[in-house]
C-alpha cells in the first residue's frame, strides 16, 4: 500500500501551516470517532516511517524486538527533552503525568497541539504547566519520533529500557532531520 | 567542642572589630549573634560555616529513641519541599515550593499563623524550572525575611508583619532564568544565585544591598574579566594567576554567553577572610562535543570578596564536563589540624563523586578522594603541583562521553548525573571531626547528541538512563561518614533510595537525616547505628533543623517528595543492561509515598 504523507516535522517551520494542519486534523477525527479507528497497528510504511490506516504515525516492532528508527530516535529524544519533568521511559513522575498513557489516550493531533502550544492547569490544588515547544527544534523536529516511542511504551509493545535492536536510519529521515534543524 | 568554641570566638571578635563606621555593621553583628545562639535557626545553613551542627544536647543518643511528634503543619502545597523552616525568637517561618508561600507561625500559640505571604507569579515560570518547583527556603537579616521566588524576584518582608519592604528582579524566566536557592545575608548585603543551566543561562552571583535592594555587584561564572570580576594577576587558580579574560579563553567563539555555570547551591562565608564561597554548575549543553575547551569557570569553586565581589581564588573541579556533574554543592568551613598545623579548611562533596579538602585562604588543594567507591569515571586527581595536569581529574576513556563521541551510548558511568551527592547538604560535627554525607548510589548510561539553542527552551542534548550502582547492595543511596583530612570513608549506612535530605549533627552525639520513603532517622554520630525513625506523611527532601522554645529542644523537618529525586525515582529505575526479565525490578518510590507538603516537629515526652 502506498499513500502520500507529509511528515509533521516538515511542516513545522511554517507556524501558519501547522495551525491549518491541526485544525484539519481535529475536524477529520471528529467525523471518524464513531467507528473507533485502530490507532496502533502499522498499515504501511514510507521510507522507514510507519503509519496507521488513518495516516497517524505509529511504531513497528518486529518479533525479534527490532524497533523502527523513529521509535528508537524517540527513546533518545524523550530522555533528552521530556525526561527531566515526566520521568524515565514515559512512566511519569512526582512532577508531571505519564506520557506513555497520554500517547495512547490522546488523539495524535491533540498530542501535537499540547506539545506545540503548551497547556496550563493552575488552581488551588494543581500547579501543572506544560510549556509550548512550538519554537524548539530539538522537540518539534522529533515530535513524531517521541510520539511513536511513547505509544510503543503505552501499549507495552516496548519494555522499559533502551531498545536493543533498531532498523537503520533511512536517507529520507536523515534528510528531513537536517532540513528541519537547519530551517 | 573546644575547636568549635574557638571558631565562634573568632567570628564574634572579627565582627566586633569591623564595627567601625559601617552603617549595616549592627545588622551584621546582630545576625552573627543570633547564629551563635543555638536556640534559634536564622538562615537555612544554620550559620555561615555550613556545618549544620547544633550545640543543643537535650535530645541525645541516650534518649532520642523516645522522640515523639509534638505538632505538625500542612503547607497546602503538593510539590517537592526542600530547605527547612527558620526559628527567630518565638516565631517559626515556613516556606513552600511554587507559589512560594511564606508562613510566620506563633510558637507561643500552638503555631497559629501570624501572617502569610503569597507572591503573585506568572505560572509560565513552572516548566522553565528544570526538575520541579522546589525552593530551598527563606533567610533572616536586619529584621527582614528574604524570599527568593521561582521567578527570580528577591523580596524583603518585614519579619513582624510580612509587609514587603522592597523587592528586586534578579533574572528573566523568559530566557530560562529561574530560582530554587535560598539567599545568604552577609554584612550589609544579600548574596543571591540563579538557576537555568539546562536552558543555556549564563550563571552569576549577585549582591544586593540589604537596606533597599539596590545592586551592589554581580560576578558572572564566565565572560570577560569585567563580568567575572577577576583580576588577571591577583585572582588565582591553584596558586597561579588566572590570566586575562580566563572566563572566555577556554570557550569557542561566543559560546560562553550561553555557557551555564549557574549558582543554585548553598553559600558560606568566612568573616576573617571576608570571603564568600560557592560552586558553579554544569556548562550548557550536556553534549560536550558542542562546546570544546575547559569551559571556565563552570564546575568551579569560587572565593569572592563580599564587599567588592572580586574573585580571590577559583578551582575548576571538572574541566569540560561530560556528565552533568554540577559543582554547586555546599562548601563546609572548618578549622582543623593537618600535620600538626591548624588550617582554615573548606570541604566540598562534589556531584562528580570526589570530596575536596582545600585551604580556604589560599585555594590550595589538599585532598581529593572518592567518597563512594563506585565512582569510576576518573582514576583520581593529579595532586602534583609541578605537573602540567595539576588539579585535573584523570578521565577514564571508557566512561568519557566526549571521547566516545556524539550518538554513542557510554554505559556504566558512576555516578549518574544526579551526582554522588546533589544539593542535599552534609553536616559536620566538631566533636567527632566527622562529615555526615547524604549520597546517591546511582550509575548511568549517557548518550550525547547535537542540539540547537533557543532562548527559554531546554538546551540539554543527552539521553540518560539511570540505575542503582551495580555489584553493590542494590539500593540507590548511602549515608556516609567521612574523614576530610585522611580522605577516607569511616562508615556507611546503606539506604534503599538516594538520601536527598540535608543532615543535622548535634552535640547530643546524634545525626539526623530524612529518607525518600519519608522516614526521619536519628543515628549514633560515632557508629551510624540507627537510634530512631518515624515515617512522616511524605518523602523527605528537606533539611533537618533544631531549635528550642520554652526551654525545650525541638527537631523539625519538611516532608513533601519531589525534586530531581521525585522525577527520577518515582516510577523506579531500570537497568537497560539487564535482560528483559529484570526490567522494572527496582523499587519504585511511588510504592512508598506520595505528594504533599507538611512540617513535622519532634520533641521528647514531657
Amino acid at each position: 500500500m502506498t499513500k502520500k504523507h507529509t511528515p509533521i516535522s516538515r511542516t513545522i517551520a511554517a507556524a501558519g501551516a501547522l495551525a491549518l494542519l491541526l485544525e484539519g486534523g481535529t475536524l477529520a477525527l471528529a467525523q471518524s470517532d464513531a467507528d473507533a479507528p485502530d490507532n496502533i497497528t502499522a498499515a504501511y510504511d514510507e521510507d522507514g516511517r510507519y503509519y496507521t490506516d488513518d495516516d497517524i504515525p505509529t511504531y513497528n516492532i518486529q518479533e525479534d524486538g527490532t524497533v523502527d528508527w523513529m521509535t528508537y530516535s524517540g527513546f533518545r529524544r524523550y530522555h533528552s527533552e521530556c525526561h527531566v519533568c515526566h520521568g524515565p521511559e514515559g512512566e511519569g513522575s512526582s512532577y508531571a503525568p505519564a506520557l506513555k498513557n497520554s500517547a495512547v489516550d490522546m488523539d495524535y493531533y491533540d498530542f501535537v497541539d499540547v506539545v506545540t502550544n503548551g497547556r496550563q492547569k493552575v488552581n488551588a490544588a494543581e500547579h501543572s504547566v506544560m510549556p509550548a515547544f512550538g519554537t524548539n527544534p530539538n522537540v518539534m523536529c522529533y515530535l513524531d519520533d517521541i510520539y511513536t516511542y511513547l505509544k510503543a511504551r503505552g501499549t507495552d509493545a516496548l519494555p522499559r529500557g533502551r531498545p536493543k535492536k533498531k532498523e537503520a536510519k533511512s536517507d529520507a529521515i536523515r534528510e528531513a532531520e537536517n532540513a528541519c534543524l537547519g530551517g | 567542642m573546644k575547636r568549635l568554641h574557638s571558631i565562634k570566638g573568632i567570628l564574634i571578635l572579627s565582627t566586633a572589630l569591623s564595627l567601625g563606621g559601617m552603617s549595616a555593621a549592627s545588622a551584621n553583628s546582630e545576625l552573627q549573634g543570633m547564629m551563635d545562639d543555638a536556640n534559634q535557626w536564622v538562615i537555612q545553613t544554620g550559620d555561615y560555616t555550613n556545618q549544620r551542627y547544633s550545640e543543643l544536647s537535650d535530645i541525645n543518643k541516650d534518649n532520642v529513641g523516645d522522640l515523639q511528634v509534638a505538632w505538625t503543619f500542612s503547607t497546602g502545597v503538593l510539590r517537592g519541599h526542600e530547605g527547612s523552616p527558620l526559628v527567630i525568637g518565638d516565631v517559626m517561618y515556613v516556606h513552600t515550593p511554587f507559589p512560594n508561600v511564606v508562613y510566620a507561625l506563633d510558637l507561643n500559640n500552638d503555631g497559629k499563623v501570624i501572617w502569610k505571604y503569597e507572591p503573585k507569579q506568572d505560572a509560565d515560570v513552572i516548566p522553565v524550572m528544570c526538575c520541579d518547583t522546589v525552593n530551598r527556603g527563606v533567610a533572616y537579616g536586619d529584621g527582614k525575611i528574604f524570599l527568593h521566588q521561582a521567578d527570580t524576584t528577591l523580596v524583603a518582608l518585614d519579619a513582624k508583619t510580612g509587609e514587603v519592604a522592597w523587592s528586586v528582579k534578579n533574572g528573566d524566566p523568559a530566557i530560562g532564568e529561574t530560582n530554587t536557592a535560598t539567599v545568604m545575608p552577609v554584612k550589609d548585603k544579600v548574596i543571591v544565585g540563579i538557576s537555568g543551566g539546562e536552558f543555556g543561562v549564563r550563571g552569576s552571583v549577585t549582591a544586593y544591598n540589604m537596606s533597599d535592594g539596590s545592586l551592589a555587584w554581580r560576578g558572572y561564572s564566565m565572560g570577560p574579566d569585567s563580568d567575572t570580576l577577576m583580576d588577571p594577576e591577583k585572582t588565582t587558580h591553584l596558586g597561579k594567576p588566572v590570566g586575562k579574560d580566563s572566563g572566555t579563553a577556554t570557550w569557542e567563539g561566543d559560546q560562553w554567553k550561553i555557557g551555564g555555570g549557574t549558582t543554585w547551591g548553598w553559600y558560606s562565608y568566612d568573616p576573617d577572610l571576608n570571603l564568600v564561597y560557592y560552586g558553579t554548575g554544569n556548562p550548557s549543553t550536556w553534549n560536550p562535543s558542542q562546546r570544546p575547551g575547559d569551559n571556565r569557570w563552570s564546575m568551579t569553586i569560587f572565593a569572592r570578596d563580599v564587599d567588592t565581589g572580586m574573585a580571590k581564588w577559583v578551582y575548576q573541579m571538572t574541566p569540560h564536563d561530560e556528565w552533568d556533574f554540577d559543582g554547586i554543592n555546599e562548601m563546609i568551613l572548618t578549622d582543623q589540624e593537618i600535620d600538626g598545623q591548624m588550617r582554615k579548611l573548606l570541604t566540598h562533596f562534589d556531584r562528580n563523586g570526589l570530596a575536596y579538602t582545600m585551604d580556604r585562604e589560599s585555594g590550595e588543594l589538599l585532598v581529593a578522594e572518592k567518597y563512594d567507591p563506585a565512582v569510576n569515571w576518573t582514576t583520581g586527581v593529579d595532586m602534583d603541583p609541578n605537573s602540567e595536569t595539576y588539579g585535573r581529574p584523570a578521565v577514564v576513556a571508557e566512561y568519557s562521553t566526549e571521547q566516545n563521541g556524539e550518538d554513542t551510548n557510554s554505559t556504566g558511568i558512576c555516578p549518574a548525573a544526579l551526582g554522588t551527592k546533589d544539593q542535599q547538604p552534609a553536616a559536620y560535627s566538631p566533636k567527632t571531626e566527622t562529615f555526615y554525607v547524604p549520597t546517591n548510589h546511582v550509575c548511568m548510561d549517557y548518550e550525547p547528541f547535537r542540539v540547537a539553542y533557543k532562548a527559554g527552551q531546554p538546551y540539554v542534548g543527552a539521553t540518560l538512563s539511570m540505575y542503582p550502582a551495580p555489584d553493590s547492595h542494590g539500593g540507590m543511596g548511602n549515608f556516609v561518614a567521612w574523614d576530610n583530612v585522611k580522605g577516607e570513608i569511616k562508615w556507611t549506612v546503606p539506604e534503599q533510595f538516594s538520601v536527598w535530605s540535608g543532615a543535622l549533627a548535634t552535640a547530643g552525639d546524634i545525626v539526623f537525616y530524612g529518607t525518600l520513603e519519608g522516614y526521619l532517622k536519628a543515628i549514633d554520630a560515632n557508629t551510624g547505628d540507627e537510634l530512631y525513625k518515624f515515617k512522616t506523611p511524605s518523602g523527605i527532601i528537606g533539611n533537618v533543623m533544631t531549635y528550642t522554645h520554652g526551654g525545650k529542644q525541638y527537631v523539625a523537618i519538611l516532608s513533601g517528595v519531589g525534586g530531581w529525586a521525585g522525577i527520577g525515582l518515582a516510577a523506579g529505575l531500570t537497568n537497560p543492561n539487564d535482560g528483559l526479565g529484570a526490567v522494572g525490578g527496582y523499587a519504585a518510590l511511588s510504592d512508598y509515598t506520595s505528594l504533599g507538603g507538611s512540617l513535622t516537629v519532634f520533641a521528647l515526652p514531657n
